[in-house]
C-alpha cells in the first residue's frame, strides 16, 4: 500500500498556553476527499494551516505524501527546515482561503501564473496558455484580464482555485471557501470543487455546506475543542451520528 | 409637431443665481490687481535685477546642483529608509533594537544641526582608510585634502531623510493585509519574494504620496546645506550674488521662482506614478479595458 497523502499521528497546536490543536488523527489517500465540520474555535482551519507549515505544530507528527512537514529527521532528532525547502514543500500543497486572498494589483490571468513563473521557473508563454486552460475550466474565460476587484466573489473564489492549481498541487486545502459568498454564489465555486473531485484531486476542506459533504466526501470529520470527536463516510455520520456533540452540531446546521 | 414618447423633452430650466459667489470674485480680483500694481510699481522689488538673473547661467548652474542634491539625498535615503523599515519589522531583536536607534537620534536632532557635524566630519576623522585592524591597508583617502563638501551635504540629508522615509516605508508594508502574505507563502514564494513582488507593489500605493512630499520637502530642505558649508545651490549662489550686487529682495524671488518650476514638475511625475500604482483598486474598467470591450462590442477578433 501507498503511503496516504496526509498523514496526521496525535497532532497539536499550542498557540502560547491556549491548546488549539489536542492530538488530532487522521489520514487521506490519494484521490480522496476529506470534509471537515465543527463549530468556530475547533481548531479546523489550524489543522489546515499546519499541513501547509503556515503554522508549525507543537507535538505529535505530520505527513504529506510521506513527506515530515516543516522539519527533517536525522539522528532521532527533529530539525526545523530552512525556509527554503520548507517553501519547495509548499509548491506541492494547493490552498483556497475563505478571503481569497487574490493579489489586488495583478489581472486574473497575472494572478494565476505569478507563482508558475516566479516560484517553479516556467516559461511565460507555457504558463499563460496553461492559465488560459485553467481559467476556461473554472469557466471565467472572459475574465482574463479583470483585475480582483472587477470580480463577484464567486468569480474571485474560482480565480483563487485556478490560482492553486496552477502548480499542480498534490493536494489542494480548502479553507471554507464559501463563508465569504453571498447564497446565491455559492453554487458555483461548489461546482467547480466538484468537478476537480472528480477529476481525482486530494481535496482536504473545511466547510458548513453539508450538502456538498454528503454528495462528494469520502471521509467526513467533525472536530470540536481540538480533536476529533467522529469521523466516518459522510452518509453514516449525517444521517446517523452517534457523538451527542455532532448530534447538536449537526441539528443546529440543517 | 408631435413629442416622441420614448424620448421626453429635455428640461430648460432657469438656472439658480450665485450673487455672492461673483461678488467674492470681483473683491478678490480687485485685491489682486491691486497687489500686482503695487509691485510692479514699487522699486524695491528690484524687477530689472530679477530679469537681468532669472536666467544667469550661474542660477541656473546652481539650480541643477540643487536638483542633484536632491536627487542622491533621496536616492540615499529611500534605501537606507527601506533597509531600515525590514529592520524595524524583522522578527531579530538586534536589528530591530538598532533601526529604532537610528530613528532615535536622527529624527531627535534638527537636520541643521545634523549637516554642521557632517561639515565638521573631515576634523573629526582625518582620513578613511579600509584594510584590516593593525594589519594591512587596501584602501586609503585623506578627507581633508578634498573638497568633499556636495557628498558631505548628500550624505547628510540623505542620512536624515532616511529616518522619515523609514517610518513612511513600514507604514506601507503594515497597510498590505495579511492575507496577502500567506496567499504568497502557500504558493511556495520565498520571505523576499513576498516582499518584491506582492508585498512592496501594493505597499507602494500607501508609500507615493507621502514620499512625493518628502521629495519636494527635500528640495526646500537643500537650502540649509549652508552649514555644511555647500554654497553652490540654488539658495546660496542666490545669496552669494545679492551678497556682491546689495540687491537680496529681487535675488530671493529668482530663486523661489525657480524652486517653485521645480516643484511643478515634480507634482506631475507624481501623479501619474499614483496613478501606475494605484491599478486594481478601483472597480472602474481601465481605458485600455475599456478599449478591448467596446472592440469585443463591435465584433472585432479577440487579441
Amino acid at each position: 500500500m501507498t503511503a496516504p497523502m496526509v498523514l496526521a499521528e496525535a497532532v497539536c497546536k499550542n498557540f502560547g498556553a491556549l491548546k488549539v490543536l489536542k492530538g488530532v488523527t487522521l489520514h487521506v489517500q490519494k484521490g480522496e476527499v476529506l470534509v471537515i465540520v465543527g463549530p468556530s474555535g475547533s481548531g479546523k482551519s489550524t489543522f489546515l494551516r499546519c499541513i501547509n507549515h503556515l503554522d508549525n505544530i507543537s507535538a505529535g507528527r505530520l505527513y504529506v505524501d510521506g513527506r515530515l512537514v516543516g522539519y527533517r529527521e536525522a539522528r532521532g532528532k527533529l530539525h526545523e527546515l530552512p525556509p527554503r525547502d520548507a517553501a519547495k514543500q509548499r509548491r506541492d500543497v494547493g490552498m483556497v482561503f475563505q478571503h481569497f486572498n487574490l493579489f489586488p494589483h495583478r489581472t486574473a490571468l497575472e494572478n494565476i501564473v505569478e507563482a508558475p513563473i516566479h516560484v517553479k521557473k516556467v516559461k511565460h508563454g507555457r504558463a499563460e496558455a496553461r492559465a488560459r486552460e485553467l481559467l476556461d475550466q473554472v469557466g471565467l474565460s472572459d475574465k482574463a484580464a479583470a483585475y480582483p476587484a472587477q470580480l463577484s466573489g464567486g468569480q474571485q473564489q474560482r480565480v483563487a482555485i485556478a490560482r492553486a492549481l496552477a502548480m499542480d498541487p498534490k493536494l489542494i486545502l480548502f479553507d471554507e471557501p464559501t463563508s465569504a459568498l453571498d447564497p446565491e454564489l455559492v453554487g458555483e465555486v461548489l461546482a467547480v470543487m466538484k468537478k476537480l473531485a472528480g477529476e481525482g484531486m486530494t481535496m482536504l476542506v473545511v466547510t458548513h455546506e453539508m450538502g456538498f459533504a454528503r454528495e462528494v466526501a469520502d471521509q467526513l470529520v467533525f472536530m470540536d475543542g481540538g480533536v476529533i470527536v467522529e469521523s466516518g463516510h459522510p452518509r453514516d455520520v449525517l444521517s446517523d451520528p452517534q457523538h451527542e456533540r455532532t448530534k447538536a452540531f449537526l441539528s443546529k446546521l440543517l | 409637431m408631435t413629442v416622441d414618447s420614448a424620448s421626453p423633452a429635455p428640461i430648460d430650466a432657469v438656472p439658480l443665481r450665485h450673487p455672492w459667489r461673483w461678488l467674492a470674485a470681483v473683491v478678490i480680483i480687485v485685491l489682486v490687481a491691486l497687489f500686482v500694481y503695487g509691485a510692479a510699481t514699487n522699486a524695491a522689488y528690484g524687477w530689472s535685477t530679477y530679469r537681468e538673473y532669472i536666467f544667469d547661467q550661474r542660477i541656473s548652474e546652481a539650480a541643477w546642483n540643487t536638483v542633484q542634491l536632491t536627487f542622491w539625498a533621496m536616492v540615499l535615503g529611500v534605501l537606507l529608509g527601506v533597509l531600515l523599515a525590514i529592520m524595524r519589522l524583522s522578527p531579530n531583536p538586534v536589528f530591530t533594537s538598532v533601526a529604532w536607534v537610528y530613528l532615535w537620534i536622527f529624527r531627535g536632532t534638527p537636520v541643521y544641526v545634523q549637516l554642521v557635524f557632517w561639515g565638521l566630519f573631515p576634523t573629526l576623522y582625518q582620513h578613511l582608510q579600509l584594510g584590516v585592524p593593525f594589519g594591512p591597508s587596501f584602501f586609503h583617502v585623506d578627507l581633508q585634502g578634498l573638497s568633499i563638501s556636495f557628498i558631505l551635504a548628500a550624505v547628510g540629508l540623505g542620512l536624515n531623510e532616511a529616518a522619515y522615509m523609514a517610518e513612511i516605508i513600514r507604514a506601507g508594508i503594515n497597510s498590505v493585509p495579511e492575507g496577502q502574505f500567506e496567499a504568497s507563502t502557500a504558493l511556495g514564494m520565498s520571505w523576499w519574494m513576498t516582499m518584491r513582488r506582492t508585498v512592496l507593489p501594493q505597499a507602494m500605493r500607501v508609500i507615493i504620496p507621502p514620499t512625493g512630499n518628502e521629495v519636494i520637502s527635500m528640495l526646500k530642505t537643500t537650502s540649509l546645506v549652508t552649514a555644511v558649508p555647500y554654497s553652490l545651490e540654488l539658495y546660496g549662489r542666490a545669496r552669494d550674488i545679492s551678497g556682491v550686487i546689495f540687491k537680496p529682495i529681487p535675488l530671493l524671488l529668482v530663486a523661489a521662482t525657480w524652486y517653485l518650476a521645480i516643484t511643478s514638475v515634480l507634482m506631475v511625475g507624481q501623479y501619474y506614478l499614483e496613478r501606475y500604482f494605484s491599478r486594481g483598486i478601483s472597480r472602474k474598467l481601465t481605458s485600455k479595458q475599456l478599449e478591448a470591450l467596446a472592440a469585443a462590442q463591435t465584433g472585432a477578433a479577440h487579441p
